[in-house]
């Protein structure tokens, strides 16, 4: 039963995308076939979740091979959570496409390849196998390349050919990366290679390892140097897919870090973490000036993803059991934030009756909507870091994890990234909801059949209230983040869940050939 | 192997220089391959040695090659070619949509000129 349950949120989407792909001529079908996988997703990643996190960690063996020689899947604390947070996002966004999608994309198969792309994210964040990991992130990579073309705009054939070459270029860096990782240990097990690892003689060879497994990884989390990619690409498909890639897409790769850098490469954390620390530190100041530099709404939050990439980087630099609780709270709080913030903007480019989300379009949103205001200044506020809402929780667990290890410069990033996201806020909210209608607001949504309303509004509600819930109440979610903190600082409790708490890594195939190897002059 | 896998990187990153969308692409092949024979030459490789296990034995003779970097490698390929033929229609589309495969002129996503 609890094999069924660990390996369920791959299958539930997988077996959605397949329903939705035999019902290809019916899109209601399809409608409710995502809806209800969707929805069951949500449920028992929430099972998992409550397992996992009451009776430890849940491990799968596919095929019952062994732990170093066959695939597998874990669910640990961080796992099980990023589940759950990925497959509400999965269900709101399913629903706002229901009111949002249009038909062409719709014929083109949104729905299966939007399910495809849960497969991937739920892949990634429960394999235990640096390859399959590497699979999961081509599943995640093909689905979401055709979800930003699909639709077929000049603006978005445009982005999605950069999108396309770098991620192109990133997985071969990921490949090598495994490749080579596999070179010099013989296992691709993340549990074995973390017991293997400090055996390697060449200690230089896994820093090089490491630093590589920093640029893919880089790559696909929009880290500074290589963040130019997402700008110009996530403004540009439907509004439910950039939804999700911005709640989601980025988060994978910060996910992949979180896990290599704590469990894998914790052998010379002086020289990996403070690349690390460098690039987060940067990318937060970038990002958000960045944000402030453009004059779309969209575009801006596009810069707000690699900002606040840089915050949940910087919790992993520091690496003491409170920063990495800050980071997983953190995670979860921006994930929320940016799908609903995605979502909304979506929404006010309805109201404003434009082609797209520059400030110049904008405006009169209080008088045409006050309801959608109220609910916007949640996501707003929140991203800005307001007290009481769960923005600020993040950003004080990572101040006081930053001072608890003296990285002052790295709270003074923060800090000052935080203090230009609230300039932002405040220029979007002057722009968007207090400046005079640049033209008669449309009367859209009063216009819109009753249902599709509803599945717009919806997700935001549901959204701002978990904002708010997680503001006013984030005991739970800290005891979780600590949870989470703990598990990835001290990592025997996964070694041992995986392989089974034997003692000695057993000699693999090639593990003897390199033995035989080094035996030679 | 090696000298070849850097060779073909080298080669590889010469193309992705290029503005024009299909030499990158020819860059990515090149670099894809390159990885998987990286994959090759770090799984060790050994001469005229199968590794089947023989007829009366429970396991592996020593020495024999490395069967997993193949299985790795063909799940890579498989892999490369849908990213890759993908990414050939959307160049075809590009340049039905914009006229050209320049990447530097294509500015429709990010216009240059903003107030």
């Amino acid at each position: 039963m609890n094999h069924w349950l660990t390996a369920a949120p791959i299958l539930v989407p997988l077996t959605t995308a397949a329903l939705c792909m035999l019902a290809w001529n019916y899109p209601v079908v399809q409608r409710v076939l995502s809806l209800a996988g969707s929805v069951t997703l949500v449920v028992l990643a929430g099972i998992l979740a409550a397992t996992t996190l009451n009776d430890g960690i849940q491990v799968v063996q596919m095929g019952a091979w062994a732990a170093p020689f066959g695939i597998t899947l874990v669910a640990d604390p961080l796992s099980a959570l990023m589940i759950v947070i990925a497959s509400i996002m999965g269900l709101c966004c399913a629903v706002y496409a229901l009111g949002d999608i249009d038909p062409v994309r719709e014929r083109g198969g949104f729905h299966p390849i939007f399910q495809v792309l849960m497969v991937g994210v739920c892949g990634a964040f429960i394999t235990g196998d640096l390859f399959n990991l590497y699979v999961w992130f081509e599943v995640m990579l093909i689905s979401s390349f055709v979800l930003l073309s699909l639709g077929g705009t000049k603006v978005q054939i445009d982005a999605a050919v950069k999108y396309v070459a770098i991620n192109l270029v990133a997985t071969a860096c990921l490949l090598l990366a495994v490749a080579l990782l596999y070179g010099i240990t013989g296992t691709l097990n993340m549990a074995d290679l973390s017991q293997r690892l400090p055996q390697v003689a060449n200690q230089g060879l896994v820093s090089a390892i490491a630093v590589l497994f920093i640029i893919a990884f880089g790559m696909k989390a929009a880290l500074f140097p290589f963040f130019f990619w997402l700008p110009a690409a996530y403004h540009t498909p439907a509004v439910a897919v950039q939804a999700i890639f911005a709640g989601l897409l980025t988060k994978v790769g910060v996910y992949s870090l979180l896990r290599v850098f704590t469990l894998i490469f914790i052998g010379d954390t002086g020289w990996t973490h403070s690349i690390l620390l460098w690039m987060a530190g940067i990318t937060m100041i970038v990002g958000a000036l960045g944000s402030l530099a453009t004059r779309d709404l969209t575009r801006a939050w596009s810069w707000q993803v690699v900002a606040h990439i840089g915050s949940m980087v910087m919790g992993l630099a520091i690496a003491t059991p409170l920063a990495l609780a800050a980071t997983a709270f953190y995670l979860v709080h921006d994930i929320v934030v940016k799908t609903n913030l995605f979502l909304s903007a979506g929404l006010v480019r309805r109201l404003s009756g434009g082609e797209d989300t520059a400030f110049a379009r904008l405006g009169g949103l209080f008088k045409a909507a006050p309801w959608l205001c109220v609910l916007l200044f949640i996501p707003l506020a929140s991203l800005a870091g307001f007290p009481p809402l769960s923005g600020f929780w993040g950003k004080l667990l990572l101040v006081k994890a930053g001072l608890e290890t003296q990285h002052y410069a790295m709270v003074a990033a923060l800090l000052v990234s935080g203090l230009l996201t609230i300039w932002l806020v405040g220029r979007v909210w002057a722009e968007m909801v207090w400046k005079a209608p640049v033209q008669p607001p449309a009367a859209l949504l009063a216009s819109m059949a009753r249902g599709r309303a509803y599945a717009l509004m919806l997700p935001l509600v549901l959204l701002s209230l978990i904002t708010f819930g997680i503001g006013v109440n984030p005991d739970r979610l800290l005891s979780v983040a600590a949870q989470v903190g703990a598990s990835l600082h001290d990592t025997s409790a996964y070694v041992e869940a995986v392989l089974g708490g034997k003692a000695e890594p057993v000699p693999t195939l090639v593990g003897e050939l390199q033995h035989q190897a080094g035996d030679r002059p | 192997m090696s000298l070849a896998v850097g060779g073909m990187v080298a080669g590889a990153i010469y193309l992705f220089l290029s503005r024009q969308f299909l030499r990158i692409l020819f860059g990515v092949i090149l670099l894809s391959n390159a990885v998987n024979v990286a994959i090759l030459t770090v799984g060790r490789l050994t001469q005229g040695q199968p590794p089947l296990i023989a007829r009366n034995a429970e396991i592996m003779a020593q020495g024999v090659s490395n069967p997993l970097p193949q299985a790795l490698i063909l799940t890579a390929i498989v892999i490369g070619f849908g990213l890759l033929s993908f990414a050939l229609a959307l160049g075809w589309r590009a340049y039905q949509e914009m006229g050209t495969l320049d990447t530097s002129a294509m500015r429709v996503a990010e216009p240059e000129d903003r107030p």
